[in-house]
């Protein structure tokens, strides 16, 4: 839902827009300004780079590989040195980031610093270009693939030790970005509005005024694969998505589909109370409504092919913190890691391989319930036929 | 220092003297030139630039051709309009009646530090908490709506989906409106003498005749003024609307939003400037417009 935050921006002014799109705009002539101050953060963060090249042998900016710099303690050790690591769009409640950064500071001794924790990909990548040498720049990216795929330029290529072990399609094959972990498409619900199984139940006119989708499909990635989730069970593929459309319409024109942008807030105080989004945040919505009696569902409807979309992870090539960005890259693919993502209801990359080597957390691998069946990930043409379907179709919301 | 400068200045009187005050006015406006030059003027110049290029640099007319071909941006920005000037009229008329209220108070009274302290906090209540506290009000499951159907047993709020309509923005931006046209517009009638509804009445002057010549024309321009606050301050809202309809972006700053952060559709950034390049055309005709009646307005006070 970290969509959600980012418009949290107060723009109460024109000129707020104005100095929003001076800073978007500002990144074109970023690199350039950029570039003769790339030593800059180095030093002024203690000597990142050198002390990392001095630990290991090999500079940890330019390692594509831990071995590089003489193994995964070695690495960490440098990355320790660094101070700390930078991560941007990272919130605690999003595919169980808390635990994930509290873990690897625990065992690392590497302070996290998370920028922007509701920022989107595109964001991330202004931020980057933006703070550029400046040291403050984000070390590693967390970006849905239409982003990761349009910015490879600003990536440093690794190849994390379980680099064997993430499927030849979900990743770069030179380890500019890989694919990290991915959710289902999910509709949450308040069990004391009944049982809700399939996509066709959220048309029940009991429903009236209680279905919210997480982002507009035009702007966010969970809203968009929502509408995908609706067009494969209706009939509609990866395709053709306009069946989806007509649900989402049939949904609008009977009430049961609010326009409400929905929050950790609006899921609280009953405003929204079925959700469709990323198993990963309905999922997470569980343990925090428990506590006020209200028991949150999250099911994977059994009308429609599973549909995931992953979230890719990549070096900033202009890290301030090299060896503490490698390191936090081993430590999020490790074991560990993986499962981390497992227990915060997404599904990591290398689940075959840690199924086979039974490494896998069993209890919430089940907790997750993944579909057997093969999940459906648009291709990016797919993507673009379907934007194109949503830019002249995506505007049926009633206004009075 | 300054003093002795100004005294010997005052003094000797001469052109050369008035010259050097003139440049140590402009000196001291340096700040706000400055000021305005980062955070105004630059800005505005690099929003025309991107508005008018391709995303590789090309200059083009596409961006700005699709404000008016494109029915999803000129929709946005009628709808833009119209909220911003229904809920411009409806905060200044219920502002200004409130205002006169107030006035009309004991000026050391309760009342009046309540109403004023009051208003300064809600007229900057806005964004995503205003946005909860009208769901958590009047949304499906919100406090009176519930209140209404279960213990009232009346059915008139229970049909909550106004609220995420055009309608409903405007309720909620209105209720922004009405306090800040009191803070701006209640020193204007904290200006009005009694003396001068004396002077007229002396001269037998009625009531309507009071407001016709003297009230009015003293007020017009302050409430002209407000009105136009008021109509950027609706028109340039964003957080509140996108946090109540954040499905298929209605209004013009919804559209901007859309295009510089989506994540699922690239590089429609500049298409996002040509959009708010529109908006500060809009607002610029508004503030011309705005000048020519106040000249035209404040003509007698000259």
């Amino acid at each position: 839902m970290r969509i959600i935050g980012s418009r949290g921006f107060a723009a109460l002014a024109v000129m707020t827009v104005l100095v929003g799109a001076c800073s978007s705009s500002g990144s074109s002539a970023a690199p350039a300004s950029g570039a003769p101050a790339a030593s800059a953060p180095a030093a002024s963060s203690g000597g990142g780079a050198p002390s990392a090249a001095a630990s290991g042998g090999g500079s940890a900016a330019t390692a594509t590989s831990a071995a590089d710099v003489g193994g995964i303690d070695a690495l960490c050790a440098a990355g320790k040195a660094e101070g700390q690591v930078t991560l941007i769009a990272t919130p605690p409640d999003w595919a169980n980031y808390g635990q994930m950064i509290s873990d690897f500071t625990a065992k690392y001794g590497i302070k996290v610093q998370s920028d922007k924790p509701d920022a989107d990909s595109q964001a991330e990548i202004t931020q980057a270009t933006q703070l550029a040498g400046t040291g403050r720049q984000p070390d590693l990216f967390d970006l849905g693939s239409v982003v990761a795929k349009a910015h490879t330029d600003m990536y440093a290529p690794y190849k994390v030790a379980t680099w064997a072990d993430i499927p030849d399609g979900n990743k770069e094959a030179t380890g500019l970005w890989w694919n990290n972990y991915t959710g289902f498409e999910s509709i949450g619900f308040d069990t004391k509005l009944g049982d809700i199984t399939k996509v066709a139940d959220l048309a029940d006119p009991k429903y009236k005024g209680k279905v919210a989708l997480n982002g507009d499909p035009l702007k966010a990635s969970a809203g968009f694969n929502g509408v995908v989730m609706a067009a494969l069970a209706n009939g509609g593929s990866a395709d053709n998505i306009a069946p989806g459309v007509d649900f989402f319409k049939k949904l609008s024109d009977s009430g049961n589909l609010i326009p409400v942008d929905p929050a950790p807030a609006t899921i609280a105080s009953g405003q929204t109370p079925i959700v469709i989004d990323w198993t990963y945040n309905n999922g997470a919505q569980t343990a925090v409504l428990a506590p006020k009696g209200t028991t949150w569902k999250t099911v994977i409807p059994t009308d429609a092919a599973p549909v995931a979309a992953y979230y890719n992870s990549a070096i900033n090539k202009d890290a301030a913190h090299p060896a503490a960005a490698r390191c936090w890259m081993e430590y999020i693919m490790s074991d560990a890691g993986q499962n981390t993502w497992l227990k915060g209801f997404a599904l990591p990359v290398r689940l075959a391989a840690m199924q086979t080597a039974k490494t896998l957390d069993a209890a919430a691998l089940a907790a997750l319930n993944p579909p057997t069946t093969p999940p459906v990930v648009l291709t990016q043409a797919q993507t673009d036929t379907a934007t194109k379907y949503l830019t002249d179709n995506w505007k049926f919301i009633s206004i009075k | 220092m300054t003093d002795s400068a100004q005294t010997a200045g005052l003094a000797s009187g001469g052109a050369g003297s008035r010259r050097l005050r003139g440049a140590g006015n402009y000196l001291a406006l340096i700040p706000f030139h400055l000021y305005v030059g980062v955070f105004l003027i630059l800005p505005t110049l690099i929003v025309a630039y991107g508005a008018f290029t391709t995303a590789d640099g090309h200059f083009t007319f596409d961006n700005v051709n699709r404000l008016f071909s494109d029915s999803v941006y000129v929709d946005a920005f009628v709808r833009s309009i119209q909220l911003a000037v229904g809920t411009a009229i409806a905060g200044a008329v219920i502002g200004g009646m409130l205002c006169w209220a107030v006035v009309r108070a004991d000026p050391d009274g309760l009342l009046r530090q309540v109403v004023i302290a009051v208003s300064g906090v809600l007229a900057q209540f806005g964004g995503v908490m205003l946005a909860f506290a009208f769901l958590a009000t009047f949304g499906f499951n919100g406090l009176v709506t519930l209140l209404f159907r279960d213990y009232l047993h009346v059915n008139i709020l229970s049909d909550a989906s106004w609220l995420y309509s055009l309608t409903g923005l405007a309720v909620v931006y209105t209720y922004f409106q009405i306090p800040l046209m009191l803070i701006i517009f209640l020193p204007s009638l904290d200006g009005m003498r009694q003396e001068w509804y004396d002077a007229s009445a002396s001269l037998g002057g009625s009531s309507w005749s009071f407001w016709r010549h003297v009230g009015g024309p003293i007020l017009a321009p302050a409430f002209l003024g407000a009105l136009l606050l008021l109509f950027t301050n609706a028109f340039s809202a964003y957080a509140t609307a996108a946090a109540l309809i954040s499905q298929g972006a209605p209004l013009a700053t919804l559209q901007i939003g859309a295009a510089m952060e989506s994540e699922v559709v690239l590089g429609q950034e500049n298409v996002g400037k040509a959009l708010a390049l529109g908006m500060i055309l809009l607002v610029s005709a508004v503030m011309v417009v705005y000048a020519l009646i106040q000249r035209r307005a404040s003509r007698w006070v000259r």
